[in-house]
């Protein structure tokens, strides 16, 4: 095991397929002679070159088409966009090309791609650059979206999407890239599909994704501490493949379920995931399902008001125990 | 309507533009084939539109009649490693990269033999073993694809280049100015054809945009352009040549303007209420085939019998697809699920694509391995959309051929929204 970085296990795993495989290189906005914006790719340019690390002009639709096209014709694009946001310009390539290019020409070609995309509040980057789409991007029949909380997962599962010979969206997560943790040494690629559970218990389920695991799992702390409630905290790791089964089977012990996402209520990752556990569990729950999510607004810039925009551990400990309300 | 160009001179009546000098005819065997591969492409269009009367296609339809010189003098500059991509109105485009009519006919009739199973239609012919690497349906949604494609043959370092198509209207899109960056940028080997047919849908040239010289429009970007007599295929030819090897060679991506027509509407559900009869009759005048076929017998290649014999050939296979089309079976509804993801390897049995999975857990689309369910799904949908069970449908399709071509179209489709 060594200790590393989010950011650091993100740029080990481009590194290490890089060197694996010629067809595999890296584009986007500033990502080589700045060395990416979240200093993801640093070193990448001088290591391997600018035909294989190319800095982009701002023009994020065309970027992502461009991946396509070059994936289309046998290479393997992992591409940068700087911000979730930014994802937005480039949604109609990933829509209506990225996803549906093998469905719509009959499996003639496939689209073997990663566009990678940090997401996510909390360094006051305000309403145009802290956004969270997991939401939007599992909306799509085509695309794989990964959704990595720890160093370990980021690259795990960065390898398995540059070497999967689908599109896949990969949120990262602006608050994620300067923590540690262990990743194992020759770390080969992680199964996409395959929920992990971050914490045992069997009082409550709580489903969090991104950063929200690693919340959901200091107020599973406070719960044991403080109320005497044993949480089960599952990070479903990837929302396209969803590992289902392994939430239910929480659920059915449990009979109990909190769904934590940054994210907007909407059409959210937890309204999805409730309508599928009261379908598929309804008999095993005892209490309704409960959602936290991120406030229904554009992300503010204000520190206190952003702050109070995306969900804390208290957030979570309150939805957990309105499942033991009396009904 | 356009300014002068330094290559091709304004024609006086309005009608595009054309070169200083007649360019010589190549061979005799050369003439032939240029000419039976424009007459399968107006025939087969003919054809298509019939059988879009008779509701054997549904959808939108959008026909290439009066562009046949800039399609097949383009493609007909193109090696066989060369990558070709288009648009939504791209039949002619598969056509003449030798894509077979008959695949062609069955996608646009939806049938499982149709290049892209029926699941694209008209709008996305595709075929990678001739490098034909498809009809977009969103405007300047592939120029960059193309670019990338032509960064995929850079990356590799061969000698591939990329044709890539456009309509008038696709020079409005952010994608064009975007590509056009790139490809100059990046030096990538790509040759950008636009293919000006006078309107962008029903909004003529001078009403959606502001320079209508389509040439200068690239260069701004770093990509030189140039124009050439899109009713002529021999100046189409000699002019996407010397772009093709100048991408080639000297990796220097070009864009080219064909100026040419369409005497058909945007698509079949079009009322043609922004042009008049008058100047579709005016470019008519000018009819790609006819006057190359003029051209031939006068000087002598081929005479009225032979050119004849071409258009018997090319109505004989368009008689053979629409034979073809017909009797291809649709898609099965359990192949509704199939090729949404590559599903090789090692894969998690997670949840992939189907989103009902009462009563019972749906487990990892392994395709038909599914099961029931996707196809319970697909009756569903199908009797839902009114196609009726699987025998009911097969039934219909037999009463049909019984009934000689089919009928009419029972509904006719909604005015144009902002599929295309």
């Amino acid at each position: 095991m060594a200790v590393m970085r989010y950011r650091e296990a993100l740029g080990q795993a481009l590194r290490e397929e890089m060197e694996a495989d010629e067809n595999v290189f890296v584009m986007g906005e500033d990502i080589g002679v700045f060395q990416g914006a979240f200093k993801v790719t640093q070193g990448l340019l001088e290591e391997f070159g600018e035909r294989r690390v190319r800095d982009t002009p701002i023009s994020e639709n065309s970027i992502v088409g461009m991946g396509v096209g070059a994936a289309m014709a046998g290479l393997r694009p992992v591409v940068e966009i700087m911000t979730v946001n930014f994802s937005l310009l480039a949604m109609d390539q990933i829509v209506n090309h990225a996803a549906a290019i093998r469905y719509m020409f009959g499996a003639q070609v496939k689209v073997p791609m990663v566009i990678r995309m940090p997401g996510g509040a909390g360094h006051q980057l305000g309403p145009t650059h802290s956004h969270s789409f997991e939401a939007l991007y599992q909306h799509f029949p085509g695309l794989l979206v990964a959704v990595p909380s720890i160093p370990a997962d980021a690259k795990g599962l960065l390898k398995t999407a540059i070497r999967d010979d689908n599109p896949v969206i990969f949120i990262e997560h602006e608050t994620l890239y300067g923590q540690r943790g262990e990743v194992p040494e020759n770390g080969g690629p992680m199964r996409f599909g395959e929920a992990i559970v971050r914490r045992a218990g069997d009082d409550v389920t709580i489903v969090a994704i991104s950063r929200m695991a690693l919340t959901a799992q200091k107020a599973a702390e406070a719960l044991a501490e403080e109320h005497e409630i044993e949480a089960e905290v599952i990070d479903p790791r990837t929302l396209r493949p969803l590992d289902l089964d392994s939430i239910l089977d929480s659920v059915k012990k449990t009979n109990r379920a909190v769904i934590v996402e940054e994210g907007w209520p909407h059409g959210g990752v937890g309204a999805n995931l409730a309508a599928l556990i009261q379908e598929q569990a309804f008999d095993w729950l005892d209490a309704p399902v409960q959602r936290v999510t991120g406030a229904d607004v554009a992300m503010p810039y204000s520190k206190p008001l952003e702050q109070a925009a995306f969900p804390h551990e208290e957030h979570v400990v309150h939805a957990a125990l309105a499942t033991f309300r009396d009904v | 309507m356009a300014t002068k160009d330094a290559t091709r001179t304004q024609r006086a009546d309005g009608t595009g533009v054309e070169a200083k000098k007649k360019h010589s005819l190549p061979d005799k065997e050369t003439c032939e084939l240029v000419l039976s591969k424009m007459m399968l492409i107006r025939r087969f269009e003919e054809r298509a539109g019939e059988m879009y009367a008779k509701a054997k296609i549904g959808g939108f339809l959008h026909l290439c009649i009066g562009e046949e010189a800039t399609i097949v003098g383009g493609t007909q500059a193109l090696r066989d490693t060369d990558y070709l991509m288009s648009t939504y109105r791209e039949h002619g485009q598969a056509l003449a990269r030798g894509m077979p009519a008959t695949e062609v006919m069955a996608e646009l009739f939806g049938k499982v033999d149709g290049c892209s199973k029926g699941r694209g239609g008209s709008m996305h012919l595709f075929d990678w073993e001739r490098r034909f690497l498809g009809g977009y349906g969103i405007v300047g949604g592939s120029l960059p694809l193309s670019a990338g494609v032509a960064l995929a043959c850079d990356y590799r370092e061969t000698e591939e280049v990329v044709l890539s198509m456009m309509g008038d209207g696709a020079t409005n899109q952010g994608t064009f100015g975007e590509t056009m960056n790139f490809a100059a940028l990046w030096k990538l080997p790509v040759v950008f054809l636009v293919i000006n047919n006078q309107f962008g849908m029903g909004t003529a040239l001078e009403r959606h945009s502001a320079v209508t010289d389509l040439s200068k429009k690239s260069e701004g970007f770093g990509v030189p352009g140039t124009r050439c007599d899109g009713m002529d295929v021999l100046d189409v030819h000699a002019v996407v040549s010397e772009a093709l090897e100048k991408a080639r060679k000297d990796r220097q991506p070009r864009l080219i303007e064909a100026v040419t027509y369409r005497y058909r509407g945007h698509s079949m559900a079009d009322p043609e209420e922004y042009r008049t009869k008058e100047e579709v009759e005016e470019w008519r005048q000018r009819d790609p085939i006819a006057s190359f076929c003029k051209r031939l017998e006068e000087e002598g290649v081929l005479s009225e019998q032979e050119v004849e014999n071409l258009d018997q050939q090319a109505i004989e296979t368009i008689d053979e697809a629409v034979k073809f089309a017909d009797e291809s079976p649709f898609p099965e509804l359990d192949s509704l699920y199939d090729d949404i993801y590559v599903l090789e390897g090692d894969r998690a049995p997670a949840w992939w694509s189907v989103d009902e999975r009462t009563p019972e857990v749906h487990r990892g689309e392994e395709e038909r391995e599914a099961g029931e369910l996707p196809h319970e799904l697909a009756e569903r949908g199908a009797a839902y959309a009114g196609v009726g069970e699987r025998h009911a449908r097969g039934r219909r399709d037999e009463q049909r051929a019984q009934e000689g071509e089919g009928e009419a179209a029972a509904e006719t489709p909604e005015e144009e929204g902002g599929a295309d």
